[in-house]
């Protein structure tokens, strides 16, 4: 993507091999960031194409398209696709490309694994993938893999589990490295407390991935010996508990969860500010909310299954852990909008994409309230609001959010401006159609519909039509997001070192685009304001 | 913006004109909001006290979080309408206020006490599985479900009704919206009393299901090797649906629940009814079947059972489900067919049905599957050869 646009930047680190070496040795964290977003934009295309599929046979009742089978393989590949190979890599790769140089570091701290970070994961997915086109097919349990279910496929099962193995090395590689970094290799007076909140939640966020990683390691391993080895962990009539994988599974998943969507808080408290002309409201505040919400993420993970028969006093607890998680969330959108309260905001492209992630992603935390109302998810559980919920939450939230770090920084990386207008036509494109994708399901699920259904009762046929029309909507107009890269990459108005007239912070001081090699000499921090802006911390 | 205005009076100037805009935005926002609602489907009132209580606490928690969304969205808003640079806003310096901190983390903390308090009622209330007058156990099993009546000594499997299930095959042709009830019919209802306390005990043969009929306000999984509890009081008769809702295969959406309440004295008759049905079967079992009478009555329980994986025409859909015939022939021999019938094969779908099905109806679908695609096979299945399904 960016060859055009570092090539003539290595000016003064030697001999630096090119064309297809120089992407395969680099430990370069701008080229191994470049490499993680393409890969990351890729997987979202293909996760992308297999959601239409699910939409196109849901279009209608009846099974016009694929056979059941093969649907559950799509949801259950989309979802680990999307999860695995678009969002996290994404946020890895701005991590790559941005904390460096928002921390005034000349590169990540460990760059050779860096480079093994990124190159295990083209690998896994190949793996992964594969299973598509091998004799037993794909996984077709859904992404969480329950057993008994999970253990009926095929061998491909063994495929899917080491490829799940190699995200979760390459996952803790990267997670090493930002910690690393962050922690090592500030520039001078660049205190914690005057990091920019992308670094904050990244660091968070990090500690998280290192800390549930291996649990998911731990579940599918066993997960494979029980299928594989004759072992019954899960197996009731060998002594073991199915259920058991469900608490393992999700005391990953949920902290997961807060992987995929706090560097997107992150992304958003930077934007926010910038095109607000304000400070960023509360930053202590801020950072402290990321910090509680990462702690409450590991006791919580019961919610996703109160219906697996669990103690009164268990479904209490997790009941009102769930609940308080409401706080601190609440905490960072009220502040966002302090921030832009009497701000003098402007509103480009990064910019619409954030206000659309505050909005949007509100929407999906306050479904999430309800879903924790026990006596209510007994109700909602398993059926489309609970789709509707996260995808209010992983799309319009971490999707949105990743896009509109793109527009924010793409000038940056390129050294020219993005086309405005088409950007702005991708906001408005993208919002509207996610909507009418999204909002039906929160009808179709309080309806009665459950969810991964590959057919359905005919009244439930509007709204799936609706929600149908809204996918393909949105999922085409994706393209245009992927042309306005290209065409910014290969050309247009070049960007100035700031950028944004309002933008603050280290990477905004070195030239558009950034240089192979940037701050060889580390910058003095004197003060907040060269950051984050805040004058009284 | 008046640059000249002194100071107090701009900000004042502000404040109307905030609030003057906030209002308005609020409007829309509310117009908006009355909009969504109108055009949804909201969560069924149900028929139980649990599930109106259900509805109620739903109802509750929506309007709160929908107020709390309207006021940030107004807040949000009323700002991106009124400090825009394109108006010459001047931007404001500040950037903290703990007094506004703590308003707006303390208040949310009492919005959800007001919520947890309702919702812990309803919870312990559904938690409390005592009392029961009768009991009824589910088992789960792909993709159909069995009924037990503890007391009455009744059980059956209840699947999908065969018009839905000839529907639904990809490319049937047959257009659902001209199947009555279509995916949300079964062959066998589960009858049950009305006003009658009735406790559930859910468990699974094969991988997790989860037995869930809106109208009764509740959902909980079926496990191997677990029990489950859950119960229910109809407050009124009628027909009441649901759904499997736990993904558990292939046919995951296509195994409903239909719950027949009626009152306690036709819930009555209908018991007396099944086990004089139940004998008759008994007697059936024991006599020699006509290989007419067997290829009949197994197509029926072949499409039921075996057609989903094994596909209509008995060609599978390889390599995760084996054809049963090929080139004219079927592709094993008979006692291999008849030990995987009864026992399953482990580490694949294909589960046993020595305890699913009645003798005969296992001895008519392998009869039916040995004779419907091959060329004089000949091969019939006595059900007297199969043995009680209670031997085990």
């Amino acid at each position: 993507m960016s060859n055009t646009t570092t090539a003539h930047h290595d000016d003064h680190h030697g001999e630096h091999p090119t064309g297809l070496a120089r992407w395969v040795f680099s430990t370069n964290h701008k080229e191994i960031g470049t490499l993680y977003l393409v890969f990351s934009l890729a997987m979202f295309l293909v996760g992308g194409a297999m959601a239409l599929v699910i939409r196109a046979e849901l279009f209608a009742p009846g099974l016009q398209l694929v056979n059941p089978e093969f649907f559950n393989q799509m949801t259950t590949m989309h979802a680990l696709v999307m999860i695995f190979g678009a969002v996290m890599p994404a946020f890895v790769g701005l991590a790559n490309w941005m904390v460096p140089m928002m921390i005034g570091a000349p590169d990540m701290a460990l760059p050779r694994m860096n480079n093994w970070s990124f190159w295990i994961l083209p690998f896994a997915f190949t793996m992964l993938l594969a299973t598509l086109f091998m004799p037993s097919g794909a996984p077709a349990a859904g992404w969480t893999l329950y057993p008994p279910l999970s253990l009926q496929g095929g061998n491909s099962l063994a495929f899917v589990i080491l490829a799940i193995h190699l995200m979760g090395i390459s996952s803790i590689m990267g997670a090493i490295n930002i910690i690393a970094t962050i922690l090592n290799m500030r520039a001078p007076g660049m205190t914690l407390l005057r990091m920019p909140l992308f670094v904050w939640t990244w660091l968070i966020t990090a500690f998280l991935l290192i800390a549930v990683m291996p649990v998911l390691a731990g579940a599918v391993t066993m997960l494979l010996t029980d299928r594989f080895f004759g072992t019954s962990f899960f197996n009731a009539a060998g002594g073991g508990d199915p259920v058991l994988y469900q608490h393992i599974f999700w005391f990953f998943g949920h902290p997961e969860v807060y992987i995929l969507i706090l560097p997107a808080f992150g992304i958003v408290s930077e934007i926010i500010p910038t095109f607000s002309r304000k400070p960023l409201f509360g930053y202590t505040s801020m950072v402290y909310a990321t910090a509680s919400i990462a702690f409450l993420s590991f006791i919580v993970w019961a919610h996703h299954m109160f219906t697996v028969g669990m103690p009164l006093g268990a479904m209490l607890f997790f009941m009102y852990a769930t609940m308080v998680i409401a706080v601190p969330t609440g905490v960072k959108i009220f502040n966002w909008i302090a921030t832009m309260w009497r701000g003098s905001m402007t509103f480009e492209t990064p910019m619409l994409f954030a206000l659309g992630f505050v909005v949007l992603f509100t929407i999906g935390g306050l479904s999430g309230v309800m879903l924790a109302i026990v006596p209510a998810n007994f109700q909602y559980h398993d059926t489309y609001f609970v789709v509707a919920h996260f995808h209010y939450v992983l799309v319009t939230g971490a999707v949105f959010a990743i896009m509109a770090a793109v527009y924010y920084w793409l000038p940056k990386w390129t050294g020219h401006m993005y086309d405005e207008k088409l950007g702005k036509i991708h906001f408005w494109w993208s919002t509207i159609w996610v909507n009418v994708l999204f909002f039906p399901q929160h009808y179709l699920g309080l309806a009665g519909m459950p969810r991964r259904i590959p057919d359905y009762a005919v009244q439930f046929t509007e709204f799936n039509m609706i929600s149908s029309i809204g996918g393909f909507m949105y999922g085409f107009g994706q393209l245009l997001f992927v042309y306005i890269i290209w065409k910014c990459v290969r050309g247009g108005e070049k960007a100035t070192a700031q950028v944004w007239e309002g933008a603050r912070g280290l990477e905004w001081t070195v030239p558009s685009p950034a240089p192979l090699h940037t701050f060889d000499t580390p910058p003095l921090v004197e003060d907040n304001v060269a950051v984050h802006r805040d004058r009284l911390t | 913006m008046e640059r000249n205005a002194n100071l107090t009076g701009e900000s004042k100037m502000k404040r109307t004109n905030e609030m003057i805009v906030a209002v308005a935005v609020l409007a829309v926002i509310v117009v908006i909001t009355w909009g969504v609602f109108a055009v949804g489907d909201n969560m069924p009132r149900g028929v139980t006290q649990y599930s109106q209580d259900v509805y109620q606490l739903h109802n509750i928690v929506l309007g709160m979080v929908t107020v709390i969304g309207i006021l940030v969205f107004t807040a949000m808003f009323t700002s991106i309408v009124l400090h825009r640079r394109s108006k010459g806003y001047q931007a404001a310096k500040f950037s903290h206020s703990t007094r506004a901190e703590i308003i707006w983390t303390s208040i949310p903390v009492l919005i959800l006490v007001v919520m947890a308090v309702p919702a812990t009622r309803v919870l312990i209330d559904m938690e409390n599985t005592g009392g029961a007058e009768m009991n009824i156990k589910i088992t789960g099993y792909q993709w159909l479900w069995k009924y037990e009546y503890i007391e009455d000594d009744i059980s059956f499997f209840s699947a999908l009704d065969r018009e839905s299930n000839r529907a639904r095959q990809l490319g049937s042709g047959i257009n659902p919206r001209d199947v009555e009830n279509y995916l949300l019919e079964v062959d066998n209802r589960l009858v049950v009393p009305t006003n009658t306390r009735i406790r559930f005990l859910l468990t699974a043969d094969d991988v997790i299901h989860s037995w869930w009929v809106p109208e009764l306000g509740w959902k909980r999984d079926a496990i191997p090797g677990m029990v489950n509890e859950a119960w229910t009081l109809i407050e009124e008769e009628g027909v009441f649906r649901g759904q499997c809702a736990e993904l558990c295969g292939a046919d995951h959406g296509f195994m409903p629940i239909v719950v027949e309440a009626v009152s306690p004295e036709a819930f009555r008759a209908w018991v007396s009814e099944q086990r004089q049905g139940l004998a008759e079967a008994a007697h059936d079992n024991a006599r020699l079947w006509t290989r007419e009478e067997l290829m009949d009555r197994g197509h029926n329980v072949y499409q039921a059972q075996c057609a989903s994986c094994h596909q209509g025409d008995g060609s599978g859909l390889e390599p995760a489900f084996p054809a049963l015939v090929r080139d004219g022939a079927p592709t094993g021999d008979l006692e291999t067919h008849l030990y995987t019938v009864l026992n399953g094969r482990d580490g694949t779908a294909m589960a046993g049905f020595r305890d699913r099905l009645q003798p005969e109806d296992i001895a008519a679908a392998l009869t039916y599957a040995r004779n419907a695609w091959s060329e004089d096979a000949g091969e019939v299945v006595q059900p007297s050869s199969i043995g009680s399904p209670d031997r085990g």
